[in-house]
C-alpha cells in the first residue's frame, strides 16, 4: 500500500529555514540523505522530491481563450508543500512510524524539529475483484 | 525541467464535487484521461497521483522516543492536496499551459505550479 | 501479452527455465540466496546475448553454466578476500560437468522453490516479489514495473527476503508431507495475491505492465502439475480461471468499472470458463469443500448464467453459508449479505451487514458502505444510498472504484 508523507510550511517557515546556520542546514541535509537511504535499504522507497520555494510558485487558471493566467495570489496563511516521500508499506502503522522518523529531522539549533508530517494513502489504479 | 502541478481543495469543495451530476463527473474523468494520454504521447508525462480524501489523512509527529503521535487533523476550511501531475517540460510556460488545461477541465480550480528542487548546483 | 522492454519471443522460454536452473544451481552449491542472484544474472545475460547469437541448442544447460560460473567467481572472490582454502574452494576448482548437474535435477525443484519463497516468516509483499522472481522467472525490473516501485527498491525487497530465508536455516529440500500440509496454504495465498494484484488500470503507468493475473495462472498450473491430487490447488486454479474469464467485460472504454450484473457476457472467455468448471467438478466430486473450491463454485454459478437475471442466487447463497463455516470473515459476510439480499430481499441483506458495524476489521472499510448503498438503492431508499455511496467513494483508495461509486451517487441524485 502506497502512502505519501508530506512536509508543509507557511511562507514564514521557508523564510526561517533560509536563515538557518550553515551547520543546521548541513545537519538537516545529512539527516534527509540518511533517511532516504534507510527507506531504500528497507525496500519501501518509491520516490522523494523537494519542491522549489513558494516565491517561485504560481497559481494557474485558464483564461477565456484557453491561455493560462498566472497572476493568482496565495493567502498568507497558505501551507505550501515543501517536499514529500512516497513509500510502499504493509500497513498504515508502518507508514506512521516512518513519518515519525521523518519528523525527527533536525531543525534550527540542531534539535529534532518535530515537524508535523501529513500522511495520506496514495490512490491506486487497482480495482477490487471482490473475491 | 520537472514541475509538479498540485490540485488542492477544501472540504466544502470536495463535497460539492461529490454532488456533481453523473454526466459532469464522467465528462470530467474523460477530459482528465484525455490530458494524461496527450501528455504521455508528447513525452511530457512523468507521473500523476490521486490522494485519498482528507478523512483518511493523518498528521504524525515524532515523540522524543520516536513513537509516532497521530492526530486526525484538519479544520473544515483547510485546503488539502487532492492530487498532482509531474511533467517534464522545456520551460515554465509549458508547465503553466498544461496547468491551465487541467484547471479548465476542473471548473477552473487554480492549479499550483512548482518546480522540483534539483540536486544540481545550478538551478535552471 | 506483456510488452516486455526487450520484446523478445523467448521470454516465455526463459521464465519456464529459470526455476529449473535455480533448483539445479541451488542444490549444487547449497546456497539458495546466492544461486538466485546468479540465475538472475544468467537471465539478463540471455536477454542480452540470445537476440544476437540465437537461442543455444541447450538453453537450460547454457543458463546453468553461466549461473555456475557466476557462483564460482563469487566463491573465489570471497575466498580471495578471506585468504584461505575451504572445501567449497576445492569443489569449485573441480566444477562438476554439466551432465552431472543436469542428472541431479529434480522435477520437484520448482515445488521446493515455491515453499521456500512463500516462507511464513516473509511479509506478503516480500513473498510475492521473491516468488515472481525465483519461481516465475521474472526480472527485477519487470516485477518493479508491475508494482510501480523503483527497480532498486524491488531488488532490495527481494534481497532482504532471501536474507530472512537464509536466517531461518531452511534447507533446500521438499518439506515432509506433514510440513507440506501446513505450508501449502501460505503458497496458495501468495499465488492468490499475485492474481488479485493483476487487475489494474493503466493511468499513470505508460509502460505496459506485466500481466500478473496470467503469471499467477501459469504458476498455479505448474503447482497443480506438481501436486496433481491436491484439491485446494485445483480449486484455486479454477477460481482464477473463472474470474479471469470475465476480464474483458470488467472495464469499459474509458477504463470505468462495470459491475457483474451489467457486464456484456458475450465478452466472457468461455474456454476459461469450461476449463474452470471442469477442474472444479473433478475436485467437488472428490468431496472436497475447501476455501478456494467454494469460492470457485460461486464464480462458476455466476459464469454459468447466460444473463444476469438467470443467476442461480439460491445456490450462491447456500455456497456462502457453507463458505462461512469453512472460512468466516468480514469479506465473506459482505458477499453473503449481497446473496441473501438477492434471495430474501435487500432488508435481509442489510440485517446481515449490521453485524459488521462492530467488527473493527471492516467497520470503516469502503466496501461495507458500498454494499450498504447498493442495498439501500434496491429498497428505494435513495437518500441513504447516496449517502453511503459517497462515504464509500471517500474511503476507497482505488481510483476506478472511487469513480464508479461517485457516479452511482450522482446517478441517484439526479433521478
Amino acid at each position: 500500500m502506497k502512502y505519501i508523507l508530506m512536509m508543509n510550511g507557511k511562507k514564514s517557515d521557508f523564510e526561517g529555514y533560509a536563515r538557518w546556520s550553515k551547520e543546521d542546514l548541513q545537519a538537516n541535509v545529512v539527516f534527509m540523505r540518511t533517511f532516504s537511504k534507510e527507506l531504500k535499504d528497507s525496500g519501501v522507497f518509491v520516490s522523494t522530491e523537494g519542491l522549489g520555494w513558494p516565491s517561485e510558485a504560481k497559481l494557474v487558471r485558464a483564461g477565456k481563450d484557453g491561455e493560462p493566467i498566472t497572476d493568482g495570489v496565495f493567502p498568507e496563511s497558505k501551507e505550501f508543500l515543501a517536499g514529500y516521500w512516497i513509500i510502499d508499506v504493509e500497513s498504515p502503522e508502518q507508514a506512521y512510524k516512518i513519518a515519525a522518523r521523518a519528523s525527527q529531522a533536525p531543525g534550527a539549533g540542531g534539535t529534532p524539529a518535530n515537524m508535523p508530517i501529513e500522511v495520506r494513502p496514495v490512490l491506486s489504479g487497482h480495482a477490487d475483484l471482490g473475491l | 525541467m520537472k514541475y509538479i502541478l498540485l490540485m488542492s481543495g477544501a472540504r466544502a469543495g470536495v463535497e460539492a464535487y461529490h454532488a456533481w451530476s453523473k454526466q459532469d463527473i464522467e465528462a470530467h474523468m474523460a477530459v482528465l484521461q484525455r490530458i494524461n494520454k496527450d501528455l504521455i504521447e508528447s513525452g511530457e508525462f512523468v507521473a500523476t497521483q490521486g490522494l485519498a480524501e482528507p478523512k483518511e489523512a493523518k498528521v504524525v509527529r515524532g515523540e522524543k522516543n520516536g513513537v509516532p503521535v497521530t492526530d486526525g487533523i484538519f479544520p473544515e476550511s483547510k485546503e488539502f492536496l487532492l492530487g498532482y501531475w509531474i511533467v517534464d517540460v522545456p520551460d515554465a510556460e509549458r508547465a503553466y499551459a498544461i496547468a491551465g488545461r487541467i484547471s479548465a477541465a476542473s471548473v477552473n480550480m487554480p492549479i499550483e505550479v512548482r518546480q522540483f528542487a534539483t540536486h544540481e548546483a545550478k538551478s535552471r | 501479452m506483456a510488452n516486455h522492454p526487450y520484446d523478445v519471443p523467448f521470454e516465455h522460454l526463459l521464465r519456464e527455465l529459470a526455476p529449473q536452473v535455480l533448483g539445479a544451481v541451488a542444490r549444487r552449491f547449497r546456497d539458495f540466496s546466492s544461486a538466485e542472484d546468479a540465475v538472475q544474472e544468467a537471465m539478463i545475460a540471455a536477454f542480452t546475448q540470445w537476440p544476437q547469437e540465437g537461442i543455444p541448442e541447450n538453453p537450460r544447460g547454457w543458463m546453468i553454466q553461466v549461473a555456475c560460473r557466476r557462483m564460482a567467481d563469487q566463491v573465489r572472490s570471497e575466498i580471495a578476500r578471506r585468504e584461505r582454502e575451504t572445501a567449497v574452494a576445492a569443489e569449485t576448482e573441480n566444477l562438476a560437468s554439466l551432465l552431472e548437474i543436469e542428472a541431479d535435477m529434480d522435477p520437484d525443484d520448482t515445488l521446493i522453490l515455491l515453499f521456500m519463497c512463500c516462507h511464513p516468516a516473509l511479509t506478503p509483499a516480500s513473498a510475492i516479489a521473491l516468488t515472481l522472481r525465483a519461481v516465475g522467472g521474472l526480472t527485477t525490473a519487470e516485477i518493479a514495473n508491475a508494482f510501480l516501485v523503483p527497480e532498486a527498491t524491488m531488488a532490495q525487497r527481494i534481497s532482504r527476503a532471501k536474507q530472512t530465508i537464509k536466517a531461518s536455516g531452511t534447507p533446500f529440500r521438499l518439506p515432509s508431507p506433514h510440513e507440506r500440509a501446513g505450508r501449502l496454504p501460505a503458497v496458495l495465498h501468495v499465488l492468490y495475491l499475485i492474481f488479485s494484484e493483476g487487475y489494474v488500470s493503466s493511468i499513470g503507468s505508460h509502460l505496459q505492465r506485466l500481466d500478473l493475473a496470467r503469471e499467477a495462472i501459469r504458476l498455479t498450473r505448474s503447482t497443480k502439475t506438481l501436486l496433481p491430487e491436491n484439491d485446494e490447488v485445483a480449486g484455486l486454479l479454477a477460481l482464477m480461471l473463472l474470474t479471469d474469464a470475465r476480464r474483458a467485460a470488467r472495464t469499459g472504454r474509458d477504463e470505468e468499472l462495470i459491475p457483474l450484473d451489467k457486464q456484456d457476457r458475450s465478452l466472457w472467455d468461455h474456454v476459461e470458463i469450461s476449463e474452470g468448471i471442469e477442474l472444479l467438478t473433478a475436485a467437488l466430486a472428490r468431496g472436497s469443500v475447501g476455501l478456494y473450491q467454494l469460492q470457485a463454485a460461486i464464480a462458476a454459478v455466476h459464469d454459468e448464467a447466460e444473463r444476469a437475471e438467470d443467476t442461480d442466487w439460491p445456490q450462491i447463497l447456500a455456497l456462502y453459508e457453507l463458505l462461512n463455516r469453512v472460512s468466516s470473515g468480514p469479506m465473506v459476510t459482505l458477499n453473503h449479505a449481497i446473496a441473501a439480499a438477492m434471495v430474501h430481499g435487500p432488508a435481509k441483506g442489510l440485517e446481515l451487514l449490521r453485524a459488521l458495524d462492530s467488527d473493527p476489521r471492516i467497520a470503516s472499510h469502503y466496501r461495507l458502505d458500498a454494499v450498504r448503498a447498493h442495498l439501500f438503492e434496491k429498497m428505494g431508499h435513495h437518500e441513504a444510498a447516496i449517502k453511503h455511496y459517497r462515504i464509500a467513494a471517500a474511503r476507497t483508495t482505488s481510483i476506478p472504484e472511487r469513480n464508479y461509486l461517485m457516479t452511482q451517487a450522482a446517478r441517484l441524485a439526479s433521478d
